[in-house]
């Protein structure tokens, strides 16, 4: 027995050598062991999971999400607690994208913006800047997310004592007061625009002057470029597009936007736009923080653009803004959009912070409907699901964009 | 070529003997010893997952394990000897008596209910319950000793014999009456998941919060219960929702939010931390069902009616208007009734193996429910809890006791 193991091993080890002996033998022996191994730790993960499903008496299935929520959302209009979990899902996804699109649009040029400020030479300007990104770089985000929510925005005063500014006089609507702006504990309140019959007509002209401009843009661009001086095309096109919105909103009248005022009620506010307590720390949070990352990406990218660069844009007699435009911009984007990219997939994964502040994003949203249901393992599987196609999309978004700026060569 | 098909030979047995082990590994296979092992040592593993997560779920494993034990004679030697002592010989109660003291399983951390006082004794409303029932066996409400057991330990140490009982803010419900293998006795807290509100606001009812922001904790039924509760007053109200109970506590006290809900006991608990406890208010309602009481093993009757009518007992001393003060003057009286209750005509006590004035013990160890209540949840300690629920029915409340004939 014991020698019939031994030959056999004997094979085994001689069928080893020879393979080894070859070298494609050996990586396509590497690559199947890993396969291999990688198929088989999912394999008892699933086998675990649908263990546990059949223990706990659970079906896996997406049936459950089309019962009744019955808890409520506040940052959503709509949301009621006899909607289905679906719609508490889409709700949570909704103020994660909320959150991370704004947040993106402002930490951009805020980020931007601290970058030229500490490479400036004004000495103020620069150390105030790189304060400003150590300070916020190196400490954790979800102390400052607190730090906004708990010792900031909840510091305001309470409804009662809002700080409102109301230039026509304000009023009271017979729930309380009216204003224009309204800051509290509870948020920020401010009027909101709803469009008006006419409305359809601004619309309309937004639409049809950006055209015009766009081709007010190149029609100056060809002109300058055969006749030489400055195009002037932004000036252009901007002049020609506030003539058609204003002019389509003369036409309409005053019926085209009204405003909804908000109004201070007991407990809340009344009508309006408001800006929640949990949902502006979380943004501010996010931004803040965000920045500072960014303004050391940009910094580094125009950095990486070589000081010959600059001189030889100057010996031409190029302004600073033309040759930040001209010259330094085009090179440094190269190097910024993939660390940016980064950046922004960070911002959008972060903000899942939010359930320590209270805002119902996706996590926390989601987090419910697990709880409830009992349903977590489908649950983390769409939570991450959501996340990694935001991620893939938003850095399939920003390849494209980095192809674009990518240097051409001839 | 002839490499080419060696190499792809070799390559595909490898694959095929990694394929085979993982079956093997994962506990797919059939065939050998090993298998089996292997198999039952992952199933195992899950079974200790489930446990540890959910209360619930630990009924599966655990219930099965003493369903055989109360069939007495034919118990297997390994069984815990103590529990088999209590079903053969009398019961548990004949074991504490043999033993001469009580053990009481408790909680430990929750002021109020069960916690250490600052002189190191066991003190709260659950603790109250262990001395009447130690009182009741033995005349003697210090004859008990606290164990103080965690919420995933609790339902073992019950079920391995370790405690006789258990007192510690344990919620009735079908599943751990059934599947846990417990016998719950009466009531002895209505819980509930209730409201705390700034006292200026004078909110009274739900339908008062109409608008406001309620701070609560994403936990397993708590923002469905608000949701129903709300919905069902027709108010509408923003829920803001937190992970942790010191988030949900900290924005409330801020000013976030007009009220915060919470479980009540923990409520109380945590009014009395907030920096100007009287400003605050819990209100008179509850949003969900949460009946707390103590529980013994299931499978032993006599035992199980001693600590009932000791509850009983208790609560029925309140009706009767008869305390811990009081008691004596109602020695000799003429109410046929109260004659029974306190031994003095009848044998009450001796069908529950107890002596027959086991009540005037009880009485005088810890008092009526009212007392116990007063004295860890009442008016004069830093909670001030309203009794609710918790009162008589002859006060509209659910305090019931049947008759002591």
């Amino acid at each position: 027995m014991r020698t019939g193991l031994d030959s056999r091993r004997n094979e085994r080890l001689a069928f080893f050598d020879m393979m080894l002996s070859d070298e494609r033998g050996r990586r396509a022996v590497a690559q199947v062991v890993v396969g291999v191994v990688v198929l088989l730790i999912l394999a008892r993960f699933a086998l675990g999971i649908a263990a546990d499903f059949q223990k706990q008496g659970l079906t896996p299935g997406f049936g459950f999400l089309s019962n009744t929520a019955g808890f409520g959302i506040s940052e959503s209009r709509s949301f009621t607690e006899t909607d289905s979990y679906w719609q508490a899902f889409r709700v949570g996804l909704e103020n994660t994208l909320r959150v991370a699109i704004l947040g993106i649009f402002l930490a951009t040029p805020l980020g931007a913006l601290i970058a030229l400020s500490r490479l400036s030479g004004n000495p103020i300007a620069s150390r105030i800047s790189a304060a400003y990104i150590e300070i916020f770089r190196n400490t954790p985000l979800l102390v400052q997310l607190i730090f906004w929510y708990q010792g900031v925005l909840l510091r305001l005063p309470g409804l009662a004592d809002a700080i409102t500014w109301s230039p026509g006089g304000g009023g009271d609507s017979g729930f309380g007061e009216i204003t224009w702006l309204a800051l509290s504990q509870k948020g920020m309140a401010l009027p909101r625009i709803i469009p008006g019959d006419g409305s359809w007509a601004i619309f309309a002209a937004v639409v049809v002057g950006g055209v015009v401009a766009a081709v007010v843009v190149s029609w100056r661009r060809r002109r300058s470029a055969t006749n030489g001086g400055r195009s002037f095309g932004f000036a252009f096109a901007v002049v020609a597009w506030a003539a058609i919105v204003a002019s389509a909103w003369l036409a309409v009248g005053r019926g085209a936007f009204e405003l909804e005022l908000p109004t201070v009620d007991r407990f809340r506010y009344g009508g309006g736009t408001i800006l929640n307590p949990e949902y502006s720390a979380l943004l501010i949070g996010l931004v803040a923080y965000t920045a500072a990352f960014i303004a050391e990406v940009v910094r580094g990218g125009i950095q990486s653009v070589s000081g010959g660069q600059f001189e030889a844009g100057r010996a031409v007699g190029l302004s600073e803004a033309q040759l930040l435009r001209h010259v330094v911009l085009p090179q440094a984007l190269r190097v910024i959009v993939p660390p940016l990219t980064n950046q922004y997939l960070n911002l959008t994964k972060n903000s899942s912070l939010a359930i320590y502040i209270g805002f119902p994003d996706l996590f926390n949203v989601s987090l419910t409907i697990g709880n409830q249901t009992g349903q977590f393992v489908i649950v983390t599987a769409m939570i991450m699901a959501v996340y990694l196609a935001l991620s893939l999309l938003s850095s399939m978004a920003m390849n494209l964009y980095s192809r674009r700026v990518r240097l051409v060569e001839r | 070529m002839f490499d080419q098909l060696r190499t792809i030979a070799i390559i595909t047995l490898l694959a095929g003997g990694f394929i085979a082990s993982g079956i093997v590994a994962c506990g797919g296979g059939d065939e050998t010893d090993a298998v089996v092992e292997t198999d039952a040592g992952t199933d195992s593993d899950t079974d200790a997952l489930v446990d540890t997560d959910s209360p619930t779920d630990s009924a599966a494993s655990a219930g099965n394990d003493q369903s055989a034990e109360p069939t007495s004679a034919d118990a297997p030697a390994s069984e815990a000897a103590e529990v088999e002592q209590s079903t053969v010989a009398g019961g548990r109660l004949a074991l504490v008596q043999s033993r001469g003291e009580l053990i009481c399983g408790v909680n430990d951390q929750i002021v109020g209910f069960g916690a250490v006082d600052p002189d190191g004794e066991f003190a709260g409303f659950d603790i109250d319950f262990c001395r009447a029932i130690a009182a009741a066996v033995f005349g003697d409400p210090q004859a008990v000793s606290f164990r103080p057991l965690s919420a995933q330990q609790r339902f073992t140490a019950l079920q391995t014999g370790e405690v006789d009982v258990l007192i510690r803010n344990t919620t009735w419900t079908l599943s751990r009456d059934t599947q846990n293998g417990l016998d719950f006795s009466p009531t002895t807290f209505y819980d509930g998941q209730g409201m705390m509100v700034r006292t200026d606001l004078a909110v009274t009812a739900l339908e008062d919060l109409e608008g406001a922001s309620i701070c609560v904790g994403s936990g397993t039924t708590t923002e469905r219960n608000l949701g129903d509760a709300m919905r069902e007053a027709g108010a509408d109200f923003t829920p803001v929702v937190f992970e942790g109970a010191d988030e949900v506590f900290n924005a409330y006290e801020s000013g976030r939010c007009e009220a915060v809900t919470a479980d009540m006991s923990a409520l109380v608990s945590r009014q009395t931390t907030l920096p100007d406890p009287d400003s605050h208010s819990i209100m008179d309602i509850v949003l969900s069902k949460e009946p707390l009481g103590p529980a013994v093993l299931q499978g032993d009757p006599g035992w199980a009616d001693v600590v009932n009518w000791v509850v009983f007992g208790i609560i029925q001393a309140e009706e009767f208007g008869i305390t811990s003060d009081n008691v004596d003057t109602f020695l000799g009286g003429d109410v046929p009734e109260m004659m029974r209750f306190l031994g003095e005509e009848a044998a009450l006590g001796e069908g529950l193996g107890l002596s027959n004035d086991f009540m005037i013990d009880v009485i005088r160890a810890v008092g009526n429910y009212g007392e116990i209540y007063d004295r860890h949840l009442g008016p004069d300690t830093p909670f001030d809890l309203p009794r609710g629920s918790n009162r008589l029915w002859t006060d509209g409340g659910l305090l019931y006791s049947p008759p002591f004939n």
